[in-house]
């Protein structure tokens, strides 16, 4: 299993290191390069998600991994990630065009500036024990459209949903130990790629 | 302060790596710098070159105009306060900053004491220019750090020797002998338990920017190869030809900082850079303050 790692700018190094230790192979995508490699899913990282946003575009990723995502690749995005796939922003900041495959309205930086970043644990769909749950001028999800599964909520807030292929959480996963969520990433991209292969031998 | 607090400070700076961190004196200026894709701003009334050329004392700046800046972007707000005073670093946490640069940029309040960063709830930069200082601060609380380099000169030379003496002095713990790391802690003048994570992790336990004399992407691609986790540019983008250009330029250098081909690219036509000065012709070095 081989997981592509947007590391434009941001926290990806974390990402890669929990995907490693769950047995996937990643790499990184910096340029556009990059995205010609072979892969089974992809991990859109927490970071500033303005910069991200620009460099996508400047660095002609944007059409490539938007088309990729909207064609079925699976896609795990946490903080940044999240605020980029989301099909309607709030407050939105950035002139550039967004992924916007996800059925989600989304509210940037919900919490305040850092001193409104909080540590929480926290129930999750599915996990059975309440995870552990940093957020780091987060933002949160407002509502959500048909099709979208609520995995988790925080006061009130929802803040990790899947819709698909697609998985987001409004925290970071990636810098606790825990790994719940990276393997439920990891079953997501494995049953994919298994359907994949299904129906290529149907044809 | 709380430990998970200190905790979600580290995790502020580990989003901000892989960026660039630009220093702006007017909302204009930020806006500019957000367009052009740093990942904060550092909000002060004069950058380092004119204060060196200015002169006198420097101290934080009038907290309406760090408002404005706060104001005008999205992205964290960072200001600097003096090396030592807390009273400025209260009122900087009670603007809600970000991120506070206890600097050697301003002049220093307390040439013994540096601030007790444990006791505040919004996080710490601070410089150094080796393994202890950097260890030291980390110890009062500092949740990054960043190389002094030496601002306001375009002189790139000081953020490399203070780069290469932090990693060397890494390299040289990680290889260590467990009965030897309490000697170490002794001779860095740091506590055993950080010298203890850099010997197992070969790394600050906090993240790492360059800073200081970054003038182009090639100075910048330059700190990354050497294991900056990203860069501060102070003076090098507002004291040059077209500020909007450069500020872009070395946002993609530092994502792609192993390109050469691309940052060849990145560096044509970028206009003047800052004139700057040699370390050797300058009269203060703001690096030597506050170890």
């Amino acid at each position: 299993m081989k997981i592509a790692i947007l590391s434009l700018q941001g926290a990806f190094i974390e990402h890669a290191r929990i995907l490693q230790r769950l047995g996937a192979e990643t790499f990184e995508i910096r340029q556009a390069s990059d995205w010609d490699r072979q892969k089974d899913a992809l991990v859109i990282p927490g970071g500033e998600s303005t910069v991200i946003l620009k460099l996508l575009h400047e660095l002609n990723l944007f059409q490539s991994v938007r088309r990729a995502i909207a064609g079925g690749l699976p896609v795990f995005g946490t903080c940044a990630g999240l605020i980029l796939l989301s099909r309607h922003l709030l407050n939105p900041r950035s002139p550039y065009e967004r992924i916007g495959t996800m059925d989600i309205t989304t509210c940037r930086n919900a919490y305040g500036r850092q001193l409104g970043s909080f540590f929480t644990v926290h129930d999750f769909k599915g996990a059975g024990h309440p995870l552990p749950m940093s957020f780091i001028r987060a933002p949160y999800i407002e509502k959500v459209g048909d099709g979208v599964e609520v995995l988790a909520e925080v006061d009130g807030h929802i803040v990790a949903a899947r819709q698909g292929n697609q998985l987001v959480t409004a925290f970071h996963p990636e810098l606790n130990d825990e790994t719940f969520i990276h393997q439920l990433f990891v079953d997501m991209v494995r049953e994919s790629v298994s359907s994949k292969r299904g129906s290529d031998i149907g044809k | 302060m709380e430990q998970s607090r200190q905790e979600l400070n580290r995790n502020l700076a580990q989003m901000l790596k892989g960026g660039v961190i630009m220093d702006v004196t007017t909302p204009e200026q930020a806006h500019i710098a957000e367009e052009a894709g740093a990942c904060a701003v550092m909000a002060l009334e004069r950058i380092p070159a004119d204060i060196r050329a200015a002169g006198g004392v420097s101290r934080m700046s009038d907290p309406k105009m760090i408002r404005g800046i706060q104001e005008a972007v999205s992205i964290p707000v960072m200001a600097k306060c003096r090396i030592g005073h807390f009273a400025e670093a209260q009122i900087l946490q009670a603007i809600e900053i970000d991120y506070i640069d206890e600097s050697e940029v301003l002049s220093p309040a307390d040439d013994v004491y540096h601030i007790d960063k444990n006791a505040f709830d919004v996080p710490f930069v601070c410089g150094a220019k080796d393994l202890g200082e950097a260890l030291r601060r980390i110890s009062e609380g500092a949740t990054m750090i960043r190389t002094k380099g030496e601002p306001g000169t375009g002189d790139i030379i000081q953020a490399v020797r203070h780069m290469r003496m932090m990693q060397s002095e890494m390299r040289r713990l990680t290889s260590l002998q467990a009965d030897e790391l309490y000697e170490a802690a002794k001779s860095l003048r740091v506590p055993y338990e950080l010298v203890k994570y850099v010997h197992d992790n070969g790394k600050l336990p906090v993240v790492n920017f360059a800073a200081g004399g970054v003038a182009t992407p090639a100075d910048a691609a330059l700190m990354m190869q050497l294991g900056a986790e990203g860069v501060f540019v102070g003076s090098g983008i507002f004291k040059s030809g077209n500020p909007e250009k450069r500020a872009r330029a070395i946002v993609q250098a530092v994502t792609n900082f192993r390109d050469a081909k691309m940052i060849a690219e990145l560096s044509e036509d970028l206009g003047e850079a800052m004139v700057g000065i040699n370390e050797s012709e300058i009269a203060v070095l703001m690096a030597e303050r506050g170890k």
